[in-house]
């Protein structure tokens, strides 16, 4: 169980996250939606299940976390930026070209495991990490989050079924489960559900919880793995915007680039003492 | 020793090494029983098998990937691209089949375009060797090489013995001559060799490199024979854009060099499947008709 002050301690570091997200939607903006969807999860995963910190990043016995979707990499920076692993002031070159903080992931930044922005590419460089951690007889835990629109390739159901034929029990993926694809929700567009059917027919031993919900995934992540000799997965059920009410589940609020009085506005959002005006167009992108 | 022989070999002298498949076991079918867990086929799935292979070079492995030459670079294209070149992993990748090698199986099975994809992969070095005796020779060199690399599988018996000193990016000059040079790689090297001992004996001295490393290639070898001969004929088994023909155009316009260059190679369309000799002679590219396609157009620049 996770202590009340634990809880306490991740919300408010969860609440900094945000902020440093939300900063990074004007001026050229961010994937701000998915960036928000996937905040918690990554923050639980660094502080509470994996063994990895800019400190042990060359120790073979440490753990991965690979961000496979790529483009919430604003939830991966503001999770370092809250821990104090990447200084805060870098922030402030996203997208200068100076510095190598931009739409994408890449390993340029201490702690990026992988680069990542074609989808379905990473759950294969995973299962990679994960082979080689159990040819070694090493106990590494691999996690891999992936968006949900991101299961439209096909290239993810052929890594779990070689993840599966390997029995790569170290390997946890991790599902976003936003509801969206860029522009689009995804049982509108390429219905995925039963997820978790799928995933168990692909060999995988499932759980499925709230990904916003401290308590649940700290009690679904303790019971990793979830079956010996198979890889396994989480779908977090989560909400795209999650914080910001005036952007959160919204199809066209995918990217977003605001001007920055409104980004002012969605931080007092934040805080739940106002609601944003948003007057700066809604963008279609993709 | 053969191509397998020698894996094993390397192999089994260090633990960076594992040997990957995408269910293509013809020309390692020995090693899973040496190699044990360092022997992974990942089944027919190639960008998951480049994927991982990816994942292992992350952990200090240098993964030795193989799959058909089409599906190697075509399927899992992306997957190269972006997961070993824009990484810089020293992931190895051993086509199968590639060009006129794939014989009777058909357009899908023809990697003829693979040299021009491989070299428009930054950092990507790319070895055809002649026959597999040239292939066990630059095998540890390729290996070694901290940079991804494409290898051409060639099975094919040596005609001559190769040089054993090897390095990339250095042709080796199999005949002398002053008269013309023919630039080859890969498995219509033997083709190449027969096709220079015809002209020879039409009174026609002809320079033979065996260029082994398409990339880097050997511009120092190229150069000298377009200063010391009068024709360049480049011989190859791929598409005319994108190949040894377009490596060579670029050499010489890079470097303000003008001669007659005669490209023997495919152009726009596959090949007809058949058994190999028969490709080859329904495709021109048998050593006689390389002779004489090379004579017919040096009668074409003398009388111009």
């Amino acid at each position: 169980m996770l202590t009340t002050a634990q809880i306490t301690q991740l919300e408010t570091q969860a609440l900094c996250v945000r902020e440093q997200i939300i900063r990074l939607a004007t001026d050229g903006g961010c994937f701000l939606g998915a960036s928000l969807s996937c905040a918690d999860l990554i923050l639980y995963l660094y502080t509470h299940f994996l063994n990895v910190h800019p400190g042990n990043l060359n120790d073979p016995q440490r753990d991965y976390l690979f961000l496979s979707k790529g483009h919430d990499v604003p939830a991966l920076y503001a999770t370092f930026a809250t821990l104090g692993w990447l200084p805060e002031e870098r922030l402030r070159n996203h997208l200068k070209p100076h510095d190598h903080i931009y739409w994408h992931p890449n390993r340029a930044i201490p702690g990026v495991e992988f680069h990542a922005g074609s989808l379905g590419h990473l759950l294969a460089v995973a299962a990679g990490v994960a082979y080689d951690c159990k040819l070694r007889g090493q106990q590494n835990k691999v996690v891999v989050i992936t968006g949900d629109g991101e299961l439209n390739e096909g290239s993810n159901w052929e890594a779990l079924l070689v993840a599966n034929a390997y029995k790569l029990d170290n390997l946890l993926v991790v599902v976003d489960r936003n509801g969206f694809q860029a522009n689009v929700e995804t049982e509108a567009l390429i219905p995925l559900e039963p997820l978790e059917e799928k995933f168990e027919a692909f060999g995988c031993a499932v759980a499925r919880v709230n990904g916003h919900d401290f308590l649940a995934l700290h009690e679904a992540l303790q019971r990793f793995p979830y079956a010996a000799a198979r890889p396994s997965s989480l779908i977090a059920d989560t909400v795209r915007g999650q914080g910001l009410p005036s952007i959160a589940r919204r199809a066209d609020r995918w990217f977003c680039n605001f001007a920055p009085d409104e980004v002012a506005d969605l931080l007092a959002e934040l805080q739940g003492t106002h609601t944003a005006v948003l007057t700066s167009a809604a963008l279609m992108v993709r | 020793m053969g191509y397998e022989a020698a894996l094993r070999n390397i192999v089994l002298e260090d633990e960076r090494y594992l040997v990957l498949t995408a269910e293509n076991r013809a020309a390692i079918r020995q090693l899973p029983e040496v190699l044990h867990g360092r022997f992974l086929d990942t089944g027919i799935s190639e960008q998951t098998m480049i994927g991982m292979a990816a994942g292992l070079a992350l952990r200090g492995r240098v993964p030795i990937c193989h799959a058909l030459a089409a599906f190697l670079t075509m399927r899992a294209f992306e997957f190269i691209r972006t997961d070993v070149g824009i990484g810089g992993l020293p992931v190895k990748l051993v086509g199968g089949v590639p060009g006129f090698l794939s014989d009777a199986n058909g357009p899908t099975h023809q990697a003829i375009e693979d040299i021009s994809l491989m070299r428009g992969i930054p950092g990507m070095q790319i070895f055809c060797p002649a026959d597999e005796a040239d292939l066990v020779i630059g095998l540890r060199t390729m290996l070694e090489s901290p940079q991804p690399v494409y290898i051409r599988h060639n099975p094919l018996t040596a005609v001559v013995p190769h040089q054993l000193h090897f390095h990339i990016g250095q042709a080796e000059t199999v005949l002398p001559g002053e008269d013309l040079t023919l630039l080859t790689y890969g498995m219509l090297f033997r083709e190449a060799y027969a096709a220079a001992h015809l002209l020879r004996a039409q009174g026609v001295n002809a320079r033979l490199l065996n260029l082994r490393t398409l990339w880097p290639i050997d511009a120092q070898a190229i150069l000298q024979a377009a200063r010391e001969t009068r024709l360049l004929v480049t011989i190859e088994d791929h598409f005319l854009t994108g190949g040894l023909y377009s490596i060579v155009s670029e050499l010489l316009l890079r470097n303000q060099v003008n001669l007659p260059v005669l490209p023997l190679a495919l152009e726009q369309r596959w090949f007809r499947p058949a058994l190999l000799p028969h490709v080859l002679t329904h495709e021109g590219f048998s050593a006689p008709q390389l002779a004489d396609r090379i004579l017919a157009f040096m009668r074409t620049i003398a009388a111009d």
